[in-house]
Order: structure tokens, then C-alpha cells, then sequence
């Protein structure tokens, strides 16, 4: 496993805690959707409206999006750039880190503002930061080594369409 | 790397097609793309250029099947291949768990694979990994032209190490499903692993 980038890994109980954390934030920011996206790209965890949206398309360009930020942070001698806000008309968008490897995305529109969000969004990522540091933990432990048990067969089933 | 959710018994991986310039990366997610039944994929998505080359990447996330109980879900990405795009491939390489590299079989092309691997195995390092230890597989593609090489030549050439190869002809398919298919075996035997 690569130590600079290694798996990550979600389970049941996590994710209960990282679901109520996101329904929270939600309601408390009036935002209209929630996001956890995993910096590769990876749909983590959704609260809102979030039904509603291209949440695989969305979460992929989010991470190529904080990924290009990063790499300019990384140009101008800084270590990250911890959050990036776009307004639109109806729509705005505000991303910011929780640890290394997790980007909270908040989706709002008039019915709040900017302030009030990224005020809900501190607490919300204090909170959610041990929790990703634990996940981390887990998938480092070998018991929690995926699949072990997969054939050569198993995976030959998935192309025989 | 890929992540497994235990809790809604997903793996998802991320595969990356790299390779030189017009060597036919986007071709062959397009390919992918039209062939692939509605509910196996989602949308595809180009950040390209007006002229229609990759400024940024594609992207295609496709769903395989299920393995043991386990919903398998690929995100297949390709980089830019013009050389003045090197910040951005390598943002894309981070977290890949497989690489396709795709080699411009025609001759005039030979230095520009060559450049474009070396390019892979340096951007690789950077990130911490290894491309011998990684999911690898080659693709020649372009096979239809008639100035293209002999396999043997860029064989000798390009996969020194012998890893999966596969010819293409990405524009009617050839090889396009051969090689994705043992990209992402290689990717699910290495997640097995749990290394």
C-alpha cells in the first residue's frame, strides 16, 4: 500500500456518525446539500438534497478541482489552500478540507449566506476530523484487509457478459 | 487508492489511461462509453480544449458487477497528453490504483511514447509509487495504419517488463474491452491482496 495515499475504508458505525454530523450541518447552514468526497474523487457521504444532483460527476470534478488548487498552493510555496468558495446566481459552493484526504462540499442557494456557512462548517469539521483519523487507522489494520477471500473465479464472473 | 465501504459494500477503484498526445486515450473512454449498457455507467465528462483535447481529463465512472456480495464500481480517468500538461497529469495519477499506457503505434510517434512513459514512471515516483508494483497493462493502438510499427519493436521498447499488452484500434474497439477487462482483474487481484 502506498503510505502517501493509503485506502480508505468506510464502515457501518463511521458512517452513522459521519451522516448525522453532515444532516446536521445541513439544517443547522440551511444549505441545500451536503457532501463528503474523498480527494480521489470518491462520493464518502450525502445529506440534503443531494438526490437531486449528479453526485458521481460532481464528486470527481470537485476533487480535480481542489486538486488543481492544491497543485497552485504547492507553486506559491504554500502548504494548502483549506477553502475555496464559488458564487453563482441561484447556486453557490463552499469546499473545504477535513484532514488531508476529505473535502466538505456545501451546496447553498439564498436562503442562507456565506458567513453562516462557513461558520456551521468549522464545527462540523472539528467533529468529523477524529472520526476520518480513526477510518484511517482501520485501514491500516491487516483484520480489515478487504475481500480476502475473493477467487480467481469471482473475478472472472464480473466479464463473462 | 481504492475505497471499500463496508457499509454500503461498494469497492471503487480508479483506473488511469495515460499515454502521449492523439495517442487515443479519450477514444478509447468514448468507446467504453457508447458500448456500455445505460445502467452500467455514468455520465462521461471532457474537460477539453475548444479543439477538443484534454486540457484536464475525462472521466467515466463505470459500475462492473458484483463480487461477493461487494458492488464493483471503476473510475476510469485519462490525462492530457500534450508534454506542457505535466502539472495536471500528475494531480490526476494521485490515489491511482491501475495504469493503462497507451502507445501511438506509427513510427513518427516512437520518441513521443518513449518521453510519455518515462513521463509516467517520474510522475509516479513523485507520488510514492512504483509502476513496477503497480496494475500495468500496454496498449498499442492505432494498429490500422499503415505506417504503424511491429508489435514486436515497440514490445521491446515499451514493456520491458512484460506486463499485460494488448493491440487497439480504439476508434472501431479493438482490444478497447481486452484491455480495460484485464486492467481492472489486475486491480481487483491486487485489492485481494489487502497489501
Amino acid at each position: 500500500m502506498n503510505p502517501m495515499n493509503p485506502q480508505l475504508v468506510m464502515f457501518e458505525e463511521e458512517l452513522k456518525q459521519i451522516q448525522k454530523i453532515a444532516d446536521r450541518l445541513q439544517q443547522d447552514s440551511r444549505a441545500r446539500s451536503i457532501l463528503l468526497i474523498d480527494k480521489n474523487g470518491q462520493l464518502v457521504a450525502a445529506a440534503g438534497a443531494a438526490h437531486e444532483l449528479d453526485t458521481t460527476s460532481l464528486s470527481s470534478l470537485v476533487a480535480g478541482n481542489v486538486a488543481a488548487t492544491g497543485g497552485i498552493a504547492k507553486l506559491l510555496q504554500e502548504d494548502e489552500f483549506t477553502g475555496q468558495f464559488h458564487e453563482g446566481k441561484g447556486m453557490s459552493i463552499n469546499l473545504s478540507l477535513v484532514g488531508r484526504r476529505i473535502i466538505l462540499v456545501v451546496l447553498f442557494d439564498k436562503n442562507t449566506t456565506p458567513g453562516l456557512v462557513r461558520l456551521r462548517v468549522k464545527r462540523a469539521q472539528d467533529e468529523l476530523v477524529p472520526i476520518f483519523e480513526e477510518l484511517a487507522k482501520k485501514a491500516l489494520s491487516p483484520q480489515n484487509s478487504p475481500l480476502p477471500d475473493i477467487t480467481d473465479q469471482d473475478i472472472d464472473n464480473l466479464f463473462n457478459d | 487508492m481504492s475505497f471499500i465501504n463496508y457499509s454500503s459494500r461498494e469497492i471503487n477503484c480508479k483506473l488511469v489511461y495515460y499515454g502521449p498526445g492523439l495517442c487515443g486515450k479519450t477514444t478509447n473512454l468514448q468507446y467504453i462509453y457508447n458500448k456500455t449498457r445505460p445502467e452500467a455507467k455514468g455520465k462521461m465528462i471532457s474537460l477539453a480544449t475548444e479543439t477538443e483535447r484534454t486540457l484536464f481529463f475525462d472521466f467515466l465512472p463505470l459500475s462492473l458487477g458484483e463480487i461477493r456480495g461487494f458492488k464493483t464500481r471503476f473510475h476510469l480517468y485519462t490525462v492530457p497528453g500534450q508534454v506542457f500538461y505535466d502539472a495536471s497529469r500528475k494531480l490526476i495519477l494521485k490515489g491511482v490504483d491501475g495504469v493503462c499506457f497507451v502507445a501511438d503505434s506509427q513510427e513518427e510517434r516512437y520518441d513521443a511514447n518513449i518521453e510519455s512513459l518515462e513521463n509516467l514512471r517520474l510522475n509516479l515516483n513523485e507520488q510514492g509509487y512504483d509502476l513496477d508494483k503497480l496494475p500495468y497493462v500496454v496498449q498499442y493502438n492505432k494498429r490500422d495504419l499503415p505506417n504503424a510499427m511491429s508489435v514486436a519493436e515497440l514490445s521491446k521498447s515499451l514493456n520491458g517488463t512484460q506486463v499485460p499488452e494488448f493491440e487497439g484500434v480504439a476508434t472501431t474497439g479493438v482490444g478497447v474491452f481486452d484491455t480495460l477487462k484485464m486492467l481492472a482483474k489486475l486491480v481487483l487481484a491486487e485489492l485481494r491482496k489487502g497489501t
